[in-house]
């Protein structure tokens, strides 16, 4: 009787290789973990998109709870993300950095004026040197960093309701409690 | 003598093509020397665009692969060691961008799963084999009973 047993191993073994690789047909391949999450934003020092001659660096970035959103004026899914990103900025939760990806200035600029600007600041990553560093492999991507300067998460594509409400909000104030509670503002 | 001529214009073509087909995009980078740009281009081949997933960074053409292609090109020509480059690499996108997985702890089933595998079906091979012959040989010798009851049926046929 038991090497009657032994006889199911195999049968055993396909099962569980099949409910690994089923699981595996639902995973996003498009959603790469980010390398960087739990390390500091690397080191920058751009221009601001609207004014040449401010200089924004990582140490900027530091003190809150912020959301940097990487842009470009070339990217459709930047333009179906934007509307949603106008309605937290009117919400004050959190300030919205943007890094604005490989495009160009006055582009930037003038599609900013025209459907309005939810960013705090604007960093012009025009190399896309910064990009690099923060592992970037398409717009748009979210990063949120805590009050340290440390990324917590990425996030890949556009932000919209459910994403906001299902991870980053809560993720948000997770942080800013944090914060808080470390004594930063 | 047309035989020749045409025999050795075939191999130049041939040559000429094989050259044609492993010419890869250089896009416009000038390396400081073969060496590197034989290093470079095999580094690049081995590491995956983290845009497109199926290519690697010398056949995409997306920016973010242009753009990592010459990252590598130029820190091979900074006279940069494999290890650190590819540190560069996964630091940035992450394990994913290996196309040939590092040796460790999360990636030892990946590794030695398949030789478990098989070594574990060997076995079973093994036994089963082994289990047929020790049966194959004790049913040669049948009871009294049983060769009784087989010369029946036989006569029974025969009849």
């Amino acid at each position: 009787m038991k090497n009657r047993l032994v006889l199911f191993i195999p049968l055993i073994l396909f099962l569980a290789m099949g409910i690994f690789l089923y699981k595996g047909l639902f995973l996003n391949p498009q959603q790469l973990d980010s390398a960087l999450e739990g390390k500091p934003i690397p080191a920058f020092k751009l221009e601001k998109l609207e004014d040449s001659s401010e200089i924004i660096t990582n140490e900027t970035l530091k003190g809150q709870v912020s959301l940097l959103n990487v842009w470009a004026t070339w990217c459709p899914s930047c333009k179906y993300e934007h509307p949603y990103l106008m309605r937290l900025a009117r919400q004050d939760i959190l300030p919205i950095y943007g890094i604005n990806y490989r495009d160009e200035r006055a582009l930037a600029v003038r599609e900013l004026a025209r459907e309005g600007d939810p960013y705090t600041k604007n960093i012009f990553d025009h190399e896309g040197r910064l990009g690099l560093d923060l592992g970037v492999y398409g717009a748009p991507e979210s990063f949120l960093v805590d009050h340290n300067g440390i990324i917590r998460f990425r996030y890949a594509g556009p932000i919209d309701m459910r994403v906001w409400k299902e991870t980053l909000y809560p993720m948000i104030q997770e942080l800013q409690a944090q914060a808080k509670a470390e004594g930063a503002s | 003598m047309k035989a020749f001529i045409g025999l050795v214009g075939a191999l130049l073509l041939s040559i000429t093509m094989i050259g044609t087909a492993v010419a890869t995009p250089v896009d416009t980078y000038e390396f400081k020397n073969v060496d590197n740009q034989k290093r470079a281009l095999d580094l690049a081949h081995s590491l995956r665009c983290p845009q497109c997933q199926n290519q690697n960074l010398i056949d995409s053409n997306s920016p973010v692969a242009q753009d990592l292609r010459l990252e590598v090109y130029q820190m091979v020509d900074a006279g940069k060691g494999d290890t650190e480059i590819i540190e560069f690499m996964t630091s940035r996108y992450g394990e994913f961008v290996l196309y040939k997985p590092r040796m460790e702890t999360k990636t030892y089933l990946l590794w030695l799963g398949p030789i478990v595998l098989l070594l574990f079906g060997l076995m079973i091979g093994f036994i089963f084999v082994r289990k047929q012959r020790i049966s194959g040989a004790v049913e040669q010798e049948l009871s009294v009973e049983d060769q009784a009851e087989l010369d029946k049926l036989l006569n029974r046929d025969n009849k």
